[in-house]
């Protein structure tokens, strides 16, 4: 994208003013080296968010956005209900959910290095990943309405975790206003096999070292410190989440015309919030949520069981969980009014500063974390939402570093054997079914994740907390 | 058919997060063929796959798009259902029904490492055409 096409606005954030169908500016908060690597599909799909019905003060698109399908990937919308707002599957994402959550440990990185190798190994035996792979646990019909209504407090009652895991989950662990009994049986038994996996492509479980603390106080309040060992976790809500979005998307790009909503492209299916077609896709959307909830606290369980084996006596305490592919019901000030939203994160994390948000303490005096995952190679970060990040983006962050190359290109660029043989010799450990995959998500295949958190700091999106680098990665 | 003509296949067309799917046929049934064989081929090798089951699809759509994007997402239910993967397709298409035969066998990691699974055939890039020199076109960006 050529960033002398937008209004500046200040070297962090950036517009393309209203005009034609566009209702709100597009503002891409980033700055001009990450918008020059943006796809010019990034600039026409946000233009195409501004033109929804309902949307308030802006669309905005995150320092790690790329062209993704109807909304871009690191796409921010906010819809007001009464006034016509509209929930679109694709501003969600088939992946509904997909999030991160982290383990911080009582390990240190070196008492991991002591047994990387074996315990590399067992991670990737005991954690079920990659295409075709089948969870242990099979949900009968009323297993799987309870864990779509009861999310990780469903898995937590089964006794996959601790309450204390449900405290340090978005929404307390349970998605309200999820409808189970309206999920249709095919996303069910897509889902059936699934339960506790980690799927393919950019998920992963990843056992990290903390290597430096920009933000003391935050630290301390989120329990990180240097050379300590972490766990995170990246997957969502799997077959059924696929579904989910597999059957809304088509069901709202053909009822769209019926509304009297004119997408400027068919990809932005959407309907109005206060349709029945809206609030059914709500209820099963929340439903898609406690499944990406009761997935990673499930796979959390399994993480802790061989930390556990390895460790005898370690704790592995729930840092956070977050999700970004989501639409949220939430209350925002805008031109000084409250307002009930209806606010899409679609490869956008929540980050709401200190104060906000009903966070437990001490994560409210500090602010909620923001979990951001790099490639596989390179460092993760832990972020803290900022105060300013209401004004900049409705309380929202980046999610990742964001593709730089397509799949294509990088398998076509990489082997797998040789990127894991290059990580090796850096001490990282990758295993995975498949080597294309590993070549696929070679860590050149993505931006420069430094890059896009510095941005986001810059941006008044998140402040930088701590770094993470990689020692093992599990890929599916 | 001229030497230098188009013939019928599947490529894959770039896009950042995800990835095109496109087949070209002779009719709008083989490109949808051509279409299913990309989209599999983003998976694992079709050569890998042996086709020693069969397993039959239908879906029905007015806008031939949507019937694209129908089948598609009925090879991905089959894929994820029976833990298989799918090399030959055989598609009929009458007025707006379409059955699909597709042959294929279970998932074995150790000898098909299957890279990446499709989410879903989204509306992304959504085109079935036919297009001047008379093949037709059949494509979408799929969510992996």
């Amino acid at each position: 994208m050529d960033p002398t096409t937008l209004k500046k606005i200040n070297p962090y954030e950036w517009q393309i003013p209203p005009t034609g169908d566009m209702r709100v500016p597009a503002t891409i908060l980033a700055d001009e080296e990450l918008i020059r690597g943006m796809d010019d599909k990034v600039a026409q799909q946000i233009t195409n968010v501004a033109c929804l019905p309902g949307i308030v003060r802006a669309a905005y698109a995150m320092p790690d956005a790329h062209w993704g399908y109807g909304f871009p990937i690191g796409g921010v919308a906010a819809f007001d209900p009464d006034a016509g707002g509209v929930i679109s599957a694709g501003g969600v994402g088939f992946d509904i959910s997909c999030g991160v959550r982290m383990l911080a440990t009582d390990l240190t990185a070196a008492q991991i290095r002591s047994k990387q190798q074996d315990f590399a190994h067992e991670l990737s035996r005991s954690i079920p990943a990659g295409v075709g792979s089948r969870g242990r646990i099979h949900l009968d019909d009323a297993g799987m309405e309870a864990m779509l209504s009861g999310g990780a407090v469903w898995a937590v009652a089964e006794g996959y975790g601790t309450r204390a895991d449900l405290l340090r989950t978005e929404e307390q662990g349970r998605m309200a206003g999820a409808t189970p009994e309206v999920v249709s049986p095919r996303a069910k038994r897509r889902q059936r096999d699934e339960m506790g996996t980690l799927g393919s492509g950019n998920h992963y479980l990843e056992v990290q070292e903390v290597t430096d603390i920009f933000d003391e106080a935050a630290a301390l309040a989120y329990g990180l410190s240097p050379g300590q060992a972490v766990v995170t976790i990246h997957c969502g809500s799997r077959g059924l989440g696929h579904q989910i979005g597999t059957e809304y998307l088509r069901e709202m790009a053909l009822a769209a015309p019926g509304y009297g909503i004119s997408l400027p492209d068919r990809e932005l299916a959407c309907a109005p919030i206060n349709s029945e077609l809206g609030q059914r896709y709500l209820g099963v959307m929340r439903a898609g949520i406690n499944c990406a909830l009761a997935n990673r606290q499930i796979l959390t369980h399994l993480a802790r069981g061989v930390l556990e084996r390895f460790f005898p006596g370690c704790k592995a305490p729930l840092l956070y969980d977050v999700s970004h592919n989501t639409c949220k019901e939430e209350t925002h000030v805008i031109d000084g009014a409250e307002k009930r939203l209806f606010v899409h994160r679609k490869g956008a994390t929540r980050s709401f500063g200190p104060g906000m948000g009903n966070m437990p303490p001490p994560l409210n005096k500090v602010g909620q974390p923001v979990l951001i995952g790099g490639s596989m190679g390179t460092e993760s970060w832990v972020l803290a939402g900022d105060e300013r990040s209401e004004a900049a983006a409705l309380s929202s962050a980046c999610h990742g570093a964001g593709r730089a190359m397509s799949r294509h290109q990088a398998a076509r660029t990489w082997t797998g054997r040789g990127v894991q043989s290059e990580l090796a010799a850096r001490g990282i450990i990758v295993t995975s079914p498949s080597r294309r995959g590993i070549a696929e998500e070679a860590p050149g295949a993505y931006k420069d994740v430094t890059r896009v958190v510095e941005t986001a700091e810059k941006a008044g999106l998140a402040r930088r907390v701590a770094r993470l680098a990689p020692m093992i990665c599990i890929k599916g | 058919m001229a030497d230098d003509a188009p013939s019928p296949g599947w490529s894959h067309f770039p896009h950042q997060g995800d990835v095109g799917v496109r087949g070209t046929g002779r009719d709008m049934a083989e490109a949808f063929e051509n279409a299913a064989r990309a989209m599999t081929e983003v998976v694992a090798p079709l050569n890998t796959i042996r086709p020693a089951q069969s397993v039959t699809v239908s879906c029905r759509a007015t806008d031939p798009s949507i019937l694209l994007l129908d089948w598609l997402n009925e090879v991905i239910y089959a894929m994820a259902t029976r833990a298989m993967l799918f090399s030959d397709f055989e598609v009929r298409i009458e007025g707006e029904a379409l059955v699909g035969e597709m042959r294929g066998e279970p998932v074995e990691p150790a000898r098909h490492e299957p890279s990446v699974e499709p989410k879903g055939a989204t509306l992304t890039e959504l085109r079935v055409e036919q297009q001047p020199g008379g093949l037709w076109l059949a494509q979408c960006i799929v969510d992996v």
